[in-house]
């Protein structure tokens, strides 16, 4: 029992590994993402700045600015936890291991764990550096800010994420072809409804009504409370628990869709194709 | 241990080809569908610690047997059980026993062979310590030269991978090996090699192996027994002489397993579009 629980744990390890020798050796491509990003995130919060020029309007550009940071690397955090779950047999269906994989002696929870911690922590120093460089070059003032708050926040936000991440890697397995297409429709959609860069209120009433379950929405209200107004742990409760609750709710649904699904492409010949 | 490594009873398998990606493009229920029998009722034994071959034309079945073995595809009826385990119920259980090399070696390409060796270790809940030293090991015995073992995968040549990919498989110490054309594109010399690692893996290991293989004098050579296959069916099994026994005297001369294979298979209708 203990032995088997040592594999198990042993296993999980064999992703974090097989990841980081990956990203390793497609360095220039993470350069190349990782620039990507900063580029991105850096123009969405320029338009905090920008504002008052265009329209003469009267604004706080320097909370503006950080309304939109924290929207940029919410959103680049919690996507990319989403991208490395839902691409958990994608990569390995490009590379052609999927069988040697799904054949080894590992539970689904072993496999899915393992990308799991990789997902977070890459995501986390992802996430890391795009911040080094907004903090740079923005004055960001965090004086009055709830730190562990939003830390706090950003665990649910975690949770929730790797739920809804699981529950989409389901769709390579059902749909070979198609399946890494519709996680991107799932991820725009999120970006939509969550208000990523504007709050949901904006919204026409049916967006309102999807923000409502999508955990983003909570995650950034929450960590926006944090920073920007330095709200209290009893204040930021109630953006908490929603997003703590979906988490709660879709990693176990997640895992049991994806036996359900991996059943069937075993079924129907899913997996591979050729040989 | 049981007597019996894999037991096949009525094992039956059919894929079903769809027209379109999209729900309603194929869901014409009556029409379009066309389905191909890929097994049709395959029973058969192999005994521990036998070379057991299978052949057959291209489409035969044989590589579905071999991936409902391997528990990467589920029959659609009949059983089949490895060491006594089923391999729909007890999938984890087979799984520790058995690994598999195919025709196309699946690997990482930009990782080297020692990080996909590792990663394979691993999943079989081996040590990268322990592992590290008989990956050099078998690889070296496999004629993998030193320096390829730490650059990736895509800069060696097909022959190569495809021994990284039967190293891959020996590093777990499986009791049943399945190689599904494990010689496919390897040069006479390391086809030899490959022969008597197999024969070698079956005297110290007690390892039973299952082959398929296009090459028949490679099934001569190293099968105890031989199944043909053909349109998803086993349409003769029994050792290597027997079969031979079965075919006249083919022009003047004794019948190789050539003549055999030639008169038994390709008649039969493919099952397509029943
Ligand atoms: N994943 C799959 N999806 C749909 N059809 C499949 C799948 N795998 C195999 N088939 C079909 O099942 C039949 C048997 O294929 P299989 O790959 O088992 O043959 P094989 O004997 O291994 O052939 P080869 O000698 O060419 O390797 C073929 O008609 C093939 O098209
Ligand atoms: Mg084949």
């Amino acid at each position: 029992m203990i032995s088997s629980a040592a594999q198990q744990l042993r296993a999980s390890y064999a992703f974090v590994e097989r990841n980081t020798n990956l990203i390793k050796r497609y360095w220039s491509w993470e350069v190349v993402w990782l620039s990507y990003s900063i580029a991105n995130s850096l123009s969405v919060s320029y338009i905090g700045l920008g504002l008052e020029r265009i329209g003469g309007l009267q604004v706080d550009g320097r909370r503006l600015v950080l309304y939109l940071v924290v929207g940029t690397l919410v959103w680049h955090y919690l996507s990319m936890i989403f991208y490395w779950l839902t691409d958990i047999i994608g990569l390995e269906r490009w590379e052609g291991t999927i069988e040697y994989t799904l054949m080894a002696p590992i539970r689904r929870l072993t496999h899915m764990a393992g990308q799991t911690i990789f997902a977070v922590v890459y995501s986390l120093l992802f996430t890391g550096v795009i911040l080094a460089v907004s903090v740079m070059l923005f004055e960001i003032d965090l004086a009055s800010a709830n730190l562990a708050g939003a830390a706090l926040v950003m665990l649910s936000g975690s949770l929730s994420f790797i739920g809804v991440g699981i529950v989409g890697s389901t769709l390579p397995l059902l749909f070979p072809e198609r399946g890494s297409q519709m996680t991107h429709v799932i991820i725009a959609a999120l970006l939509l409804v969550s208000g990523v860069y504007y709050p949901v209120e904006v919204l026409p009433g049916i967006l309102q009504r999807l923000a409502i379950v999508s955990p983003a929405t909570y995650v950034l209200r929450g960590v926006r409370a944090a920073l920007l107004d330095g709200a209290s742990l009893p204040t930021l409760w109630p953006e908490i628990w929603p997003a703590l609750l979906m988490g709660l709710v879709a990693i176990p649904a997640g895992l049991h869709a994806f036996g359900l699904a991996e059943r069937y492409a075993k079924r129907a010949g899913k997996l591979a194709r050729s040989g | 241990m049981n007597e019996i490594a894999i037991q096949a009873r009525d094992v039956y398998k059919v894929f079903h080809k769809q027209r379109g990606h999209l729900p309603w493009e194929r869901s014409d229920g009556h029409s379009g569908r066309q389905q191909a029998v890929a097994l049709d009722r395959v029973s058969f034994e192999v005994r521990v610690a036998e070379i057991f071959g299978v052949l057959g034309p291209n489409g035969s079945g044989k590589s579905t047997l071999v991936r409902v073995i391997a528990t990467l595809l589920l029959p659609d009826g009949g059983t089949v059980t490895v060491f006594g385990h089923d391999v729909v119920r007890e999938a984890i259980a087979v799984q520790r026993l058995i690994n598999r090399v195919s025709v196309e070696a699946s690997f990482f390409k930009k990782l080297s062979p020692m990080e996909n060796l590792i990663y394979g270790a691993r999943l079989y809940g081996l040590s990268a310590a322990e592992s590290r030293t008989r990956i050099i090991e078998i690889l070296t015995r496999l004629g993998v030269e030193r320096w390829a073992i730490d650059q990736p995968v895509e800069r060696m040549s097909r022959g190569m991978q495809q021994k990284v990919a039967i190293a891959r498989a020996l590093l777990t110490r499986p009791a049943l090996l399945l190689l599904d054309e494990p010689t496919t594109g390897l040069d006479p010399r390391s086809k030899r090699e490959v022969h008597t690692l197999v024969r070698e893996l079956r005297d110290l290991n007690s390892t039973t192996i299952l082959l398929t293989t296009h090459d028949m004098l490679e099934a001569e050579s190293l099968c105890e027994r031989i199944a043909i296959m053909d349109a998803g069916r086993i349409v003769a099994l029994d050792t290597p002489e027997a079969l031979r026994g079965t075919v006249a005297l083919h022009q003047g001369h004794p019948p190789t397993l050539e003549d055999v294979f030639l008169e038994l298979t390709g008649k039969l209708l493919t099952a397509d579009g029943k």
